[in-house]
């Protein structure tokens, strides 16, 4: 066998010194994230003595090269990493190579050692590039990875976006915040993650619960945001972005600056401000829709080829204004919201940001250390607290006017401790151990009974996962992980609450004071928790790939599913917990097909989640109160199915156009009821076209469509009520979605070079380009308002 | 250095574990800004006052308001053809311990925040008249007068509307269609004039 290779090489060579030997590649060095040329870059071609030097221009001429022949050309440049391209020379060729450039972006030797390095091997990674995230800056995370296929969320105005990932929301969702796991009351359909988009380095989302090492509940996937990543060496660099939008007439302003040393040492300091006033649908002011937030974050830390340490604080606090006519009590003011076109209350634009409202407060703090043992491994040890104080304001009476309605301080503490092995090549391991410590205090002077009981949850993982390359086409992984969760609570039940659900029969234990019309237990609730991950990844050559991949997760219910008891005033409706559920159990196959090339690249990933325990909450009843009547809806547990497809495609027509198209399908039932289930993302396309001319100032311009399906299936929710007023029974349609819609955006860029190392980008978007009306289904504004309508923004974005 | 990380974890672990022990069970809450009861008094020119109550102690729990007129548990109210009857509301919080009477609150600190609305069914023969007012002028609804007209029965539904717009068209007259608003109250009573 190996003869004959020698004999083919010995051919191949012949073949080679037979052919015409003097051809030409010419083209330019470019920067991949900007587009700038880069000059004085230098290309060798790997086994020939060729080589040559870009001009000031960034262009470059390599001569003498043989037809017919594939090289190896390494691409050099003194700011950037190292690549090696790979060219077959057919006649004179034009051919541009792309470096990574940017000092804030730099792949060197970072703390980690090996972070930006994928967390799963089986499943298919998606990353929000830099560009859109900056093209987001004045909305949120939630908007931002709304842009990746699969992706949609569930908003209450556009204020508070929460990430759906493939029909899956809140809790189902595990965020890791710079290696820290968000815990910010993440179970609320009103609670949108605690980050500043503007503090992002990195962004990327696992559609799997395989990314064993952050938890084992991740039902739904994971989102794992990182922070800049900063090179060894002497430098100062920073970046600030003005971005400002008609839509709302507000602004942001992100700040961020870096010092770097060659030993090792470095610090980042990170601010960002954003103030809005009302937002506008297409045709009025949405009243009470503004914002504020304000952002700081420092990071210190050494990092050294073998050991390391930093220490990371954050600090993120927001204002978010919320609809005022989506305020209502009861079902008549329901019926007189749906009935009315327009919101029941419309006032002039203003800045206020008044009742009902909600401010948002979330520290972390982060220390971490790793230490790299030779031929071993590397440990690592990290300690992190985060403190999320929620304050929400209803529209109140009488002297509790600016009183918060709701008031809970959540304190988590969180050791990890993980080794991660590298003592054979094909072989990788990753192992670890977690204990957290969560106190949850409800604040009783609010005057108005505690949605979220106080109580303390201590959790314990571990975990253990390995991946290995079995060839170059194959690379299987395997994991598994325990969790152990104990909640200690004390909650207080309305007597006749808790004689309705018979709790005084089943649990009379749990009493330990009986107040009259309410009585003070203290549940003490365990779980324990098993997941898994198995996949396998087959390459089938350079450009296609074949994923596998399937997840076990399981997740314990949330307070807010065990415990709700009481009215929730933004949906008009009373929400009802179940003391007795068991943890959520999700199996989810996932498989995906990739093209990865230049010109044509695509990506198919079907999946099917098979959900055992899925809780959902459904109306039961209507209830009669003082207030008039309101619906009853209670969490019940069931067993639920998620099947659908997330479709990618890109296409290069040319050095300057090209397009991207995106399909994302999701069907979600209930099949113990066989029933849709609610809230499901419906269909979705979005197609972008894209213009670059790098020639002029690196000139991009994009036409984005963006095309919503009408949801279809979607449980009937709908009630009767009587109305005095009209003497008629009318009929509550909460359950309609509505209609398609269709929008158009637009976004371009242009850069100029200020200064030696300074570049300022100017960028010009315009969203809904046709002020087109809509209502989304996945908005719980949809029942009072349209969505936003056309907005110009200005981006402003200067590296130095 | 290995067996330093262990012992850190072992010490960062105690530290979170004991840092936070204080085991009182938490304090009930005073819910201040519940209505659980509403009384409304009609007192004739002569004659015995009669008196619609509505209580409702569990607020938005299971259980169901209980609605008695004169003491008996009934939503019928019987009026006498070509009487005027004086009207007064009272609002009490009786989860508190005294009652807190709310009436003040939205007739007084908050009486331009606040208007009753009297809804008449159809059939019924009956009027309302506003007896008070707020700073502005506008009327609050706490006290009016309900005039018996001709033997009739229907609905009469009195609500009470937090922040309504009370200059909208019709609204200081009693029409509830252009006030808006949130609802605070909504009860029914069935009336028959005799």
């Amino acid at each position: 066998m190996r003869k004959h290779a020698v004999v083919l090489l010995l051919l191949s060579q012949l073949i080679v010194h037979s052919q015409n030997c003097n051809y030409t590649i010419s083209g330019k060095v470019i920067d991949l994230h900007d587009g700038s040329l880069l000059s004085g870059a230098t290309l060798v071609v790997s086994e020939t003595e060729l080589a040559t030097q870009t001009t000031l221009d960034g262009v470059y001429t390599l001569s003498n090269l043989c037809n017919n022949t594939t090289y190896k050309i390494k691409v050099l440049h003194s700011s950037c990493q190292t690549k090696i391209f790979s060219v077959k020379v057919t006649g004179h060729m034009k051919r541009d190579f792309r470096l990574e450039h940017h000092l804030e972006e730099l792949n060197e030797i970072i703390l980690e050692g090996k972070a930006y390095e994928n967390t799963t091997k089986t499943v298919l990674e998606n990353n929000v590039s830099k560009e859109t995230l900056e093209r987001f800056s004045t909305g949120s995370m939630g908007d931002a990875l709304s842009s990746l296929s699969g992706v949609t969320s569930l908003n209450k105005g556009n204020g508070i976006v929460k990430p759906i990932i493939n029909g899956l929301h809140s809790s189902r969702l595990v965020i890791i915040n710079n290696d820290v796991r968000m815990q910010d009351q993440e179970w609320g359909v009103e609670h949108a993650p605690n980050i500043d988009i503007n503090s992002i380095g990195r962004l990327t989302l696992v559609k799997s619960a395989g990314a064993l090492q952050f938890g084992g509940d991740a039902v739904g996937g994971v989102i794992i945001v990182e922070g800049q990543k900063v090179p060894v060496k002497d430098s100062l660099y920073g970046k600030t972005l003005v971005s400002a939008a008609s839509n709302g007439r507000g602004a942001i302003m992100s700040s961020h600056l870096t010092k770097s040393f060659e030993n090792g040492y470095y610090a980042t300091v990170h601010g960002s401000l954003k103030r809005f006033g009302d937002f506008e649908a297409a045709h009025y002011n949405l009243t009470n829709t503004g914002l504020a937030e304000r952002n700081a974050s420092l990071r210190l830390g050494l990092n050294r080829f073998n050991h390391g340490l930093e220490a990371y604080y954050s600090f993120f606090n927001n204002e978010i204004g919320i609809l005022r006519a989506s305020h209502l009590h009861g079902a008549a003011d329901q019926v007189r919201a749906l009935s009315s076109n327009t919101p029941l209350i419309v006032n002039d634009f203003d800045y206020q940001i008044g009742a009902p409202k909600q401010q948002v407060t979330h520290h972390l703090a982060r220390i971490k250390g790793f230490k790299k043992f030779e031929n071993f491994g590397k440990l690592s040890l990290q300690y992190d607290y985060q403190q999320n104080n929620r304050l929400e304001f209803d529209i109140r009476r009488g002297d509790d006017k600016d009183k918060a309605a709701l008031d809970l301080k959540l304190d988590t503490h969180t050791v990890l401790l993980d080794f991660d092995s590298n003592s054979n090549n094909a072989i990788h391991l990753k192992s670890g151990l977690m204990a957290r410590y969560q106190n949850n205090f409800a604040n009783p002077e609010t005057g108005v009974r505690r949605l979220i009981p106080d109580y303390k949850k201590y959790d314990l993982g571990l975990y253990l996962i390995g991946d290995y390359k079995v060839n170059d086409q194959w690379q299987i992984e395997a994991g598994a992980r325990f969790d152990y969760v104990h909640m200690d609570v004390y909650k207080f039940y309305r007597t006749s609450f808790w004689e309705n659900r018979n709790y005084d029969e089943l649990y009379p234990n749990i009493v330990i004071e009986d107040l009259g019309t309410q009585v003070l237990t203290n549940p003490n609730l365990k779980f324990n928790n098993g997941s898994a991950t198995l996949g396998a990844k087959y390459s089938f050559n350079e450009d296609y790939h074949l994923f596998f991949n399937y997840a076990l997760a399981s997740r314990a219910p949330n307070p807010s599913e065990l415990f709700s008891e009481g009215l929730h005033h933004s949906g008009a409706r009373i929400e009802l917990g179940d003391l007795s559920f068991k943890s959520e159990i999700g199996h989810k196959i996932s498989a995906t097909l990739q093209r990865d090339h230049e010109s044509f690249s695509f990506s198919l990933n079907p999946y099917i989640n098979t959900i055992s325990n899925y809780v959902i909450i459904e109306p039961t009843s209507v209830r009669e109160t003082i207030r008039g009547n309101f619906q009853v809806w209670e969490y019940r547990q069931t067993q639920a199915q998620l099947i659908g497809i997330d479709v990618d495609a890109a296409y290069k027509y040319n050095e300057n156009i090209s397009s991207t198209h995106q399909l994302s399908i999701v069907k979600g039932y209930d099949r113990k009821k066989d029933l849709p289930l609610i809230s499901m993302p419906p269909i979705s396309t979005r197609n972008e076209i894209k213009f670059t001319y790098p020639r002029f100032h690196n000139l991009k311009m994009e036409l984005q469509s963006q095309y919503v399906f009408a949801q279809n299936e979607y449980p009937n929710n709908n009630f009767e009520v009587y109305i005095p007023e009209t003497e008629s029974t009318e009929t509550v349609d909460i359950s309609t979605p509505p209609s398609a819609y269709h929008l158009l955006n637009f976004n371009s860029s242009i850069e100029f070079k200020i200064a030696k190392k300074s570049l300022l980008t100017v960028g010009l978007g315009i969203t809904n380009i046709t002020n087109t009306s809509y209502r989304n289904y996945l908005n719980l504004q949809r029942f009072y308002a349209d969505d936003l309508g056309r907005n110009f923004l200005l981006n402003l974005k200067l590296n130095y | 250095m290995k067996k330093q990380f262990f012992i850190y974890t072992i010490l960062i672990l105690s530290l979170v574990f004991t840092g936070c022990s204080d085991d009182d069970p938490p304090a009930p809450v005073n819910e201040e800004e519940v209505i659980t009861t509403m009384t409304i008094t009609l007192t004739p020119s002569s004659g015995a006052d009669i008196v619609l109550k509505h209580v409702d102690m569990d607020a938005e729990g299971p259980d169901d308001p209980i609605v008695t007129v004169d003491g008996v548990e009934t939503n019928q109210v019987t009026l006498a053809t070509g009487t005027t009857y004086t009207g007064s509301i009272e609002l009490l919080n009786e989860t508190e311990d005294p009652a807190e009477d709310i009436t003040e609150e939205v007739a007084e600190d908050e009486a331009d925040e606040h208007q009753f609305f009297y809804v008449i069914g159809s059939e019924l023969d009956v009027t309302t008249a506003y007896t008070d007012q707020d700073e502005d002028g506008k009327p609050i609804g706490v006290e009016f007068t309900l005039t018996a007209n001709s033997i009739s029965s229907g609905d009469l539904t009195f609500i009470l509307r937090h922040e309504p717009n009370k200059s909208a068209d019709g609204v200081a007259d009693g029409d509830i269609e252009n006030a808006g608003g949130e609802t605070d109250i909504e009860e029914t009573f069935s009336i028959s004039v005799e």
